[in-house]
C-alpha cells in the first residue's frame, strides 16, 4: 500500500489520509489499489461491448483474436470507443449549458424569476455578436433574443455553431476542409452513437473526425454557451481574493460544502447562505456563523464571482467529509463520487442531491427547480443548519490553506494588460514577441489516484513559470495551483522565471491565471483567438507559441477537451494516456497525423516535467517558426540548438 | 511448495491473467510499451473454453514432471527445495520433446526456446497472474492448503443441503 505520502503532494489531504486510515475509512485511493492490475484490454482500448455478438477483445500480442466478429479490427474498437468518450463528455458539458440557457430564458420571461441578468455590458456584447439589433428592444428582450439563438445552438441541424465564427479564419477553413465543422451541438453527439453503432462507420479515420466534430461543438458550442451566458446570468468574474484547501472549513460553523458543476444552483446557495435570516438561524443553533465552499467547479464557479473559498479539488470530496464538521455535502451533477452517501452515514453530514438527472445511494433528495430556487436553495441551507448540533465526531479540519487571486477572463484579460486607458492584448503579443514571456500555457484537468494527487499539476506548472511561460489553468488544476501557492501575485518572485517576473509585477498579476472551471477552458480558446487578431503571432492558433497540457486527467468531459483544444490548434500533453494504444493506427492519428489536418496533436507523458519540457520545445519551435527571438533572459532549460534537435532526432 | 491453483466456477474468462503474463515477461514490463518489442511477449498461461465453462491453463509443476524426464538436454529440471518445473533457456536446444510430452499442454515451443511458467521468478509478489485474476479464480497454496480449501468447500455445501 502507499503511504499518504505517497499518494498527494497536498499537505492537507496527507493530513486527512492519515486521519481516515486511523478511523478504517477506504477512500478513492484504497478502492484504485484494490482494483490493481487494472484490465490491460480496457487500458489500450481493445475491448467491444456495443453489440451482443460480443463481448469481444482483441490479442494484441498477436497469437488470439485480430478482430471481433464483426470483424472490427484493433483500430475500429479503439476509435469506436474513443469517439464514445467524446460524445460522453461533450454531452455533459453541453448538458450544463443547455441548462443555463434555459435558465437565461426564464429569467428574461419573468421579472419575478430568481435570476436575473446581472452583466448588461456582456449581454450588449454578446447581442451584436449575435446580430440581435437592439432597437427600441428592452433588456428583457435582448435577452430573449439571445437565449433563443444560444438554446437553438444545440438542436440546430445545419449550418454552423455560431461561436465557432470566433476562431482564426485559417482555423475555419482547415476544420472545413477536414469536414468538421459542428452543424448543432446535440447532432454531432447523436451522431457519434449512430456511427458507433453496429456496423456503421468501420474507417477509424473518419470514426475520430466525427468526435473531433462533436467535441469542437463542445468546446466552440455548449461550454462556450454555458461560459458566456453564466457571465450574463452572473456577472464576468472580476479579480478576486480567495483561500483554498481544506483549512477553509471552520469547524465553529455550519459548514456546507457545494460540489459538483452548474452555477445556477451553487449561486442560489450563495445568496441563502449570506441570507441574515439563515444566518441568524445558524447562530440559534449554536454556531458562530455559516462558512460556505465549493469542491470541483462548482467550487470554481462561486470563486471566480464571489470569493467563495474553495474546500478541495476532485479527490479531496470524501477527505472533507472525513473532517467530521462539514454539516451538508450539497450536490448537482459530474464528477460526484457515488461513495459520498455511504461516507456520510459514517459522520453526521448531510448529503444531499440535488438534480433530477443525478440521484445516489444514501441521498436526501431536495429537488432544485430554477423557478423556485432562492426558496429552494433556503431550504437546503436550513437543512445544513438545523443538523449542526448532531455533529458526533471529534472535529479533525488540517490547518492548511492558502491565498489566491482568481477570476480572469477573456475580457479582463484586455484591461488587465492594457489597463483602463487602453485595454488590449497588445502588451501580451508583444511580450511574446520579445521574448520575455517565452510563450502560454494552458494547464488543466482533473486528479487520477492512478497518479500522485496534484503532483503532476503543480510540478508542471512550477517548471513552466520557472521557464518564463505564462500558465493559465482551469479545473482542478487551478485548485491543485491555488493550493500550492502558485496563484498569489508573490508566486512569481518565488517560482517564475525574470521574464515573466517583470510582467506580473508590472500588471500586478500571479504567474498563474485562474479562468474558472472546466466549461470556461473555452475562455482559453478565446484567449488565443483574440491573441491571433492583435497580430505578429501568426495567422492561426497553430501558429502560436502556446501548447496545453491535462496532467492527471480522467473523466470523458477531458477527453471533449482533449480533442477540440488538438483540434483548435494546439499541442497538447496527457499525463495518463488516451485508452488507443492498443490500436496502432489511431494512435498515429491522435499523437501525428491530427498535426496536419488542424496544427495540434497529443503526447503521452507521465511525468510533469518531461511534459512540461516537450510543451516547452513545441513552443520554441513555434518560436522559431515565427521568426521570433529566442527567451529575453538565460532559463533553466534552455532553448535546444540545432545539433541537438539532430541529435533528438537520431 | 506453492502452486497456482484454479477454482473454474469463478473464471469468467477475462484473459487477464494471460495478459498481466505477456506483460510481465516482456522487456519493459509496461502494456503499452511491450507490444512495440522486438522479441513479442508471450503468455505463459492461457485461458480456453472446455465444455461451456473457461479453463485457465498454466504449468502443473508435476511431480515427476514427463517434461523434465523427456528433456534430453537436461534443460528442464525439477527444483529440489521449492518443486518448480523450471527451463534453462542457455541448455534448451528447441527440440520440443517437452511440448509433446505436456498433458496439460503448458509448455509451449518459442522461437528458439521452450516457454513456459517460471512461476514469476524475477517477481517478489509472487506469479502476477494470481495478482491479475479480478474474480480470485486463481490462487497460490500448497497441495495441503488447496486439499482443506476443497474439503471446507464440501462440508459446507453438506451443510447446506441440511438446512
Amino acid at each position: 500500500m502507499k503511504t499518504p505520502k505517497q499518494r498527494s503532494v497536498d499537505p492537507a489531504t496527507v493530513a486527512m489520509l492519515e486521519a481516515a486510515a486511523s478511523k478504517g475509512l477506504a477512500v478513492a485511493w484504497d478502492r484504485q489499489e484494490a482494483m490493481e492490475p487494472q484490465c490491460g484490454f480496457g487500458q489500450l482500448g481493445i475491448c467491444c461491448r456495443n453489440c451482443t455478438m460480443g463481448p469481444c477483445r482483441i490479442d494484441p500480442f498477436g497469437e488470439g483474436p485480430a478482430a471481433g466478429i464483426c470483424g472490427a479490427d484493433a483500430d475500429i474498437i479503439a476509435a469506436r470507443n474513443l469517439v464514445r468518450m467524446i460524445a460522453g463528455g461533450a454531452a455533459a458539458h453541453s448538458d450544463h449549458g443547455r441548462d443555463i440557457a434555459h435558465t437565461l430564458l426564464m429569467a428574461a420571461e419573468d421579472e419575478k424569476c430568481d435570476y436575473q441578468v446581472k452583466d448588461e455590458a456582456k449581454l450588449r456584447a454578446l447581442a451584436e455578436e449575435l446580430g440581435v439589433k437592439a432597437d427600441g428592444k428592452d433588456l428583457r428582450q435582448i435577452a430573449r433574443a439571445v437565449a433563443e439563438i444560444a438554446f437553438g445552438q444545440f438542436g440546430q441541424q445545419h449550418g454552423e455553431v455560431v461561436f465557432a465564427a470566433r476562431a482564426p479564419a485559417d482555423q475555419q477553413k482547415r476544420w472545413q476542409r477536414a469536414r468538421v465543422m459542428p452543424r448543432g451541438v446535440d447532432r454531432e453527439i447523436v451522431e457519434i452513437m449512430h456511427r458507433t453503432h453496429i456496423g456503421v462507420d468501420n474507417d477509424p479515420v473518419n470514426i475520430i473526425l466525427q468526435g473531433v466534430r462533436a467535441s469542437l461543438g463542445d468546446g466552440w458550442g455548449g461550454s462556450m454557451i454555458a461560459t458566456d451566458l453564466s457571465d450574463v446570468l452572473f456577472r464576468t468574474p472580476e479579480w478576486v481574493r480567495g483561500r483554498a484547501n481544506l483549512g477553509v472549513l471552520e469547524p465553529a460553523n455550519v459548514n456546507i460544502i457545494v460540489h459538483g458543476h452548474e452555477p445556477t444552483l451553487s449561486e442560489m446557495i450563495v445568496a441563502a447562505a449570506q441570507d441574515k435570516e439563515m444566518v441568524e438561524l445558524a447562530k440559534s443553533q449554536g454556531a458562530k456563523g455559516i462558512t460556505l465552499s465549493g469542491i470541483c467547479c462548482t467550487a470554481n464557479e462561486i470563486l471566480m464571482r464571489h470569493g467563495i473559498p474553495v474546500a478541495g479539488n476532485f479527490l479531496q470530496q470524501e477527505l472533507a467529509v472525513t473532517t467530521g464538521v462539514v454539516d451538508a455535502m450539497i450536490v448537482d451533477v459530474q464528477c460526484i463520487f457515488p461513495a459520498l452517501g455511504a461516507l456520510s452515514q459514517k459522520f453526521h453530514t448531510k448529503f444531499i442531491s440535488t438534480s433530477p438527472k443525478a440521484k445516489f445511494p444514501f441521498a436526501e433528495h431536495i429537488e432544485f427547480e430554477e423557478s423556485r430556487a432562492l426558496e429552494i436553495a433556503k431550504r437546503i441551507v436550513r437543512a445544513a443548519i438545523e443538523n449542526f448540533p448532531n455533529r458526533k465526531t471529534e472535529p479533525c479540519v488540517p490547518g492548511h490553506s492558502n491565498p489566491l487571486v482568481a477570476g480572469f477572463t477573456a475580457e479582463n484579460i484586455y484591461a488587465m494588460l492594457g489597463g483602463r486607458y487602453r485595454p488590449s492584448y497588445r502588451p501580451l503579443n508583444d511580450a511574446i514577441m520579445s521574448g520575455r514571456l517565452r510563450g502560454v500555457a494552458g494547464v488543466v484537468g482533473c486528479n487520477n489516484p492512478k497518479h500522485r494527487h496534484d503532483y503532476g499539476h503543480t510540478e508542471m506548472t512550477k517548471e513552466l513559470i520557472r521557464n518564463d511561460v505564462l500558465v493559465a489553468v482551469t479545473g482542478c488544476t487551478a485548485v491543485a495551483d491555488a493550493k500550492a501557492g502558485l496563484m498569489c501575485p508573490e508566486a512569481a518572485m518565488e517560482y517564475a522565471g525574470r521574464g515573466l517576473q517583470e510582467v506580473c509585477r508590472a500588471v500586478g498579476a500571479p504567474p498563474v491565471l485562474h479562468l474558472g472551471s472546466c466549461v470556461d477552458n473555452s475562455r482559453i480558446l478565446v484567449v488565443l483567438s483574440n491573441m491571433v487578431k492583435e497580430g505578429g503571432l501568426g495567422e492561426s492558433i497553430a501558429d502560436l507559441p502556446v501548447a496545453g497540457a491535462a496532467p492527471e486527467w480522467m473523466s470523458e468531459k477531458a477527453v471533449s477537451i482533449g480533442f477540440y483544444v488538438v483540434a483548435s490548434g494546439v499541442f497538447t500533453v496527457l499525463g495518463e494516456p488516451l485508452p488507443v494504444q492498443g490500436a496502432p493506427r489511431v494512435t498515429r492519428f491522435v499523437c501525428e497525423d491530427m498535426e496536419e489536418l488542424f496544427g495540434g496533436k497529443f503526447a503521452f507523458e507521465a511525468d510533469p516535467i518531461k511534459a512540461a519540457r516537450l510543451m516547452i520545445d513545441h513552443i520554441d519551435a513555434k518560436r522559431s517558426a515565427l521568426h521570433l527571438p529566442g527567451p529575453m533572459y538565460e532559463v533553466p532549460y534552455a532553448p535546444r540548438t540545432a545539433v541537438e534537435e539532430a541529435r533528438a532526432a537520431e | 511448495m506453492k502452486k497456482v491453483y484454479f477454482d473454474s466456477r469463478k473464471c469468467l474468462g477475462c484473459h487477464s491473467c494471460e495478459f498481466a503474463c505477456a506483460v510481465e515477461h516482456s522487456e519493459s514490463k509496461e502494456a503499452a510499451k511491450a507490444l512495440l518489442e522486438e522479441d513479442r511477449p508471450l503468455p505463459r498461461r492461457r485461458v480456453r473454453p472446455v465444455e461451456g465453462a473457461c479453463l485457465t491453463i498454466g504449468c502443473r509443476h508435476c511431480d515427476p514432471a514427463p517434461c523434465v524426464e523427456a528433456c534430453m538436454a537436461g534443460a528442464m529440471t525439477k527444483d529440489a527445495d521449492t518443486g518448480e518445473v523450471i527451463c534453462d533457456t542457455d541448455k534448451c536446444v528447441g527440440c520440443w520433446m517437452c511440448v509433446m510430452v505436456c498433458p496439460f499442454g503448458a509448455v509451449r515451443p518459442g522461437e528458439v526456446f521452450t516457454i513456459k511458467c517460471d512461476m514469476c521468478a524475477d517477481r517478489e509478489a509472487g506469479p502476477v497472474c494470481v495478482e491479475a485474476c479480478p474474480t480470485g479464480a486463481l490462487f497460490e497454496a500448497t497441495a495441503d492448503e488447496f486439499a482443506q480449501r476443497r474439503k471446507a468447500r464440501e462440508a459446507a455445501k453438506q451443510a447446506e443441503l441440511k438446512t
